[in-house]
């Protein structure tokens, strides 16, 4: 019932129109955030004793989903996540919300590099060497990265910001975005593939539509096997019952979406043609994000290999029991560890 | 028309099976200790006829099929458990393998009465193996044109013709054959017919056909003037193309199509941790295994249709065209990573494995319909034809 709720609000507020308004820098985005704010789906995951809708984590995953087929162009997503990690720990302050990737002391100054929704948001929570670190965004020099239209920014603060730290809950911070933009990937994807096979189906060639040709056909067969494995695995992340997502069904998520994302994407302007690649038609509003989504806190490199090293690690015996069981808790013991030394992020400092 | 995409949802076993997939391992207990990763490579083209009697002693040939013909009346969920942990370690289970998966199925979907009691306790016995009798010489994707007939004659039916790429055939004590049994092969599907072939008659011939590799699992098999009794005739005569479809679905369903390369993988990670030399290659085994994970999950979201009693035709060919694509990755990445550096030391039984991979692993999409047939049929799925 959630899911067809917010989808009335983004078919009513968040038309292709109101995206480019919002990513033009020209319009505003209050419209949009209050009706989804009002309606209390920041709240999702909150119990119902803090005013919450206390949704089960599994019931959370068909709302990012059709936040992804809307192309949403706030940080709805994160800011159900944020607010989901905050709110055993301190009061939740109002405004967007956004998840940074990675924090760097430089200098100076405290740098989030590539902070997506970072030109919008009003807070931000990140991983801070273990600890969970909330800061606000109004005393943040905000340095946009020129890429037209794009809301990514890094943001960064004099190393003595008013910041809320909260001690052992920073790895959270990486493995719900991981889950939460392979929800988002998984339902742009099918947005894009729903928009792909009408094209196929509507744009007519030496006499018939180009859907009736084996060379497309075969294309678009590839593209259904992907879109549909990459929202079964986005799907696989926000199971289980701990009420977060598990790192890693969440690594797997961002690593098989982000896979899957290149190829539905190229596969969808292969079929459009021109027309896919101009501003007006609507298929770039869903791929440009393809990218930027696969690319936000770590591509399938980063995530594949924080798999890998569960699988070198792990004392089963063979590879099949190790992903039947990591749909499951069992395998989650040595995951901080395991992180800490797998951070190619860290590495990248003054970069960005 | 996405509702194809839309069935991939998230489900899970029941926890019911857990307690069976124990029971498995147990029985599975050594096994891979004990036998060389190449030897299990070859899991469901590697015949061992005691190995299945072992099996069926467990009551674990024919599990899906009822109590009262022999089986293990176990559900669909059930047989993705057996065959996911036999697959997992390689174990040899080509001899029942077909009569098991697709077979019993279809003869106690469209059998008589008769021929249910005659077959299918051999078959769960382990006493009956069978072989599929589709490809021909001159029908292989375009399996409609096949030519071998039988002529009806006043007690049955006389055979000539010669089927193709039959796996295990010379091993096998009987194969269902769809042959022509009216009109000429410019009739297409009407006019087929499955017939169950006793291939100790005379007039069956079989010649094994080495491949690549050197191993001869399948063969060509000759028919000249078989004569079958009236009870060879599975299903009504002209049934023959509905049948093989449903044949084909059981075919395509399980989760064998994931499980191919799995050995070599595992033989893999295993020389890494020995030696040390995993750092190098986490990203590719991670993507190995979210790949893997990944397949499982439309797998058992399948097989959850297949329990509910639906066919989900389409959606299998979609889970056996991704999966294929993934086992014969294995291969490929494995030969680049383990010659990396020509100075390194290449264990000899990772050497062997990964080499009979390689060179089989082009089969992968091809037995059980090419990838060309696959995704024709899910873009007729998807409704662009």
């Amino acid at each position: 019932m959630f899911v067809e709720a917010i989808e009335r609000i983004l078919k009513d507020q968040c038309s292709p129109a109101v995206i480019r308004s919002i990513e033009g820098g020209g319009g505003s985005s209050s419209v949009l955030w209050n009706s989804i704010a009002d309606a209390g789906f920041l709240d999702l995951l909150m119990p119902d004793e803090m005013g919450g809708a206390g949704l089960d984590l599994a019931d959370l995953y068909p709302v990012l989903a059709v936040l992804g087929r809307y192309a949403i162009p706030l940080p709805i997503a994160q800011s159900i996540a944020a607010r989901a990690l905050l709110a055993p720990h301190t009061v939740v302050p109002t405004g967007l919300f956004t998840l940074a990737p990675s924090c760097h002391r430089i200098g100076e100054r405290i740098v989030c590099s590539l902070t997506p929704f970072g030109m919008l948001a009003d807070h931000v929570l990140v991983d801070d060497d273990g600890c969970l670190l909330m800061l606000a965004c109004a005393n943040a020099e905000r340095t946009h990265t020129g890429v037209p239209r794009s809301q990514v920014a890094t943001l960064s603060w004099p190393k003595d910001a008013p910041a809320l730290s909260i001690v052992g809950q920073g790895a959270a911070v990486q493995t719900f975005a991981a889950a939460i933009y392979a929800g988002l990937i998984s339902g742009a994807l099918f947005r894009v593939f729903e928009m792909t096979l009408q094209y196929a189906n509507d744009r007519s060639q030496f006499g018939k539509s180009i859907g009736k040709f084996q060379a497309i056909q075969h294309q678009i067969s590839v593209m259904a096997e992907h879109v549909a494995a990459a929202s079964i695995a986005a799907e696989a992340a926000f199971q289980g019952g701990g009420g977060l997502p598990q790192l890693l069904p969440s690594a797997m998520a961002k690593a098989r979406t982000g896979e899957a994302a290149i190829l539905v994407a190229s596969i969808a302007h292969a079929v459009h043609g021109a027309i896919g690649v101009t501003e007006e038609y609507d298929l770039q509003l869903l791929t440009r994000r393809l990218h930027e989504w696969r690319m936000a806190h770590g591509s399938e490199d980063y995530w594949n290999a924080v798999v890998g090293r569960h699988v070198l690690a792990s004392q089963l015996p063979t590879v099949t029991d190790f992903v039947r069981l990591a749909n499951q808790e069992a395998l989650n013991v040595k995951e901080a560890a395991l992180l800490a030394t797998s951070s190619p992020i860290s590495r990248l400092k003054g970069l960005a | 028309m996405t509702n194809l995409v839309n069935t991939f949802r998230f489900a899970r076993l029941p926890v019911a099976t857990d307690t069976f997939r124990t029971e498995v391992k147990a029985f599975l207990n050594s096994y891979a200790d004990t036998t060389p990763a190449d030897v299990r490579a070859r899991s469901w083209t590697g015949f061992n006829a005691d190995f299945s009697r072992k099996l069926a002693a467990r009551g674990w040939v024919g599990i899906a099929l009822p109590s009262e013909y022999g089986g293990a009346n176990l559900d669909a969920f059930s047989r993705f458990v057996l065959v996911e942990e036999l697959l997992a370690v390689g174990a040899p289970v080509s001899a029942h393998w077909i009569a098991d998966r697709q077979s019993g199925q279809l003869i106690l979907k469209y059998g008589t009465e008769a021929q249910r009691r005659f077959y299918l306790p051999k078959i769960c016995a382990a006493e009956a193996f069978f072989c599929i009798g589709m490809s021909e010489p001159n029908a292989g994707s375009d399996l409609g044109s096949v030519s071998t007939r039988a002529i009806r004659k006043e007690h049955g039916w006389q055979l000539n013709g010669r089927k193709i790429w039959t796996t295990n055939a010379g091993n096998c004590q009987y194969m269902i054959a769809l042959v022509r049994t009216s009109g000429t092969p410019d009739d297409r599907h009407r006019g087929l017919s499955q017939l169950i072939v006793d291939l100790s008659l005379p007039g069956v011939t079989v010649q094994p056909i080495k491949d690549l590799s050197g191993d001869a699992h399948f063969s060509e098999v000759f028919f000249d003037d078989v004569v079958l009794g009236d009870d060879a005739m599975i299903g009504a005569e002209g049934n023959g193309w509905e049948q093989v479809t449903a044949e084909l679905a059981f075919e395509r369903s399980g989760p064998e199509r994931l499980y191919s390369s799995i050995v070599l993988l595992d033989c893999w990670i295993e020389y890494l941790r020995l030696s040390g030399t995993g750092a190098a290659h986490v990203a590719q085994i991670g993507r190995f295994a979210t790949h893997l994970a990944t397949l499982r999950n439309m797998s058992v979201a399948v097989t959850s249709q297949l329990a509910r009693g639906a066919s989900p035709v389409v959606a299998a060919a979609l889970v056996k065209d991704l999966g294929t694509e993934f086992e014969q990755s294995i291969p490929a990445v494995i030969e680049a990573a383990i010659c990396a550096n020509p100075s390194d030391a290449i264990d000899a039984e990772l050497y062997r494995t990964v080499v009979y991979l390689s060179q089989i692993a082009p089969t992968f999409s091809l037995r059980g319909g090419t990838r060309e047939i696959l995704r024709g049929m899910i873009a007729r799925g998807l409704g662009l034809r």
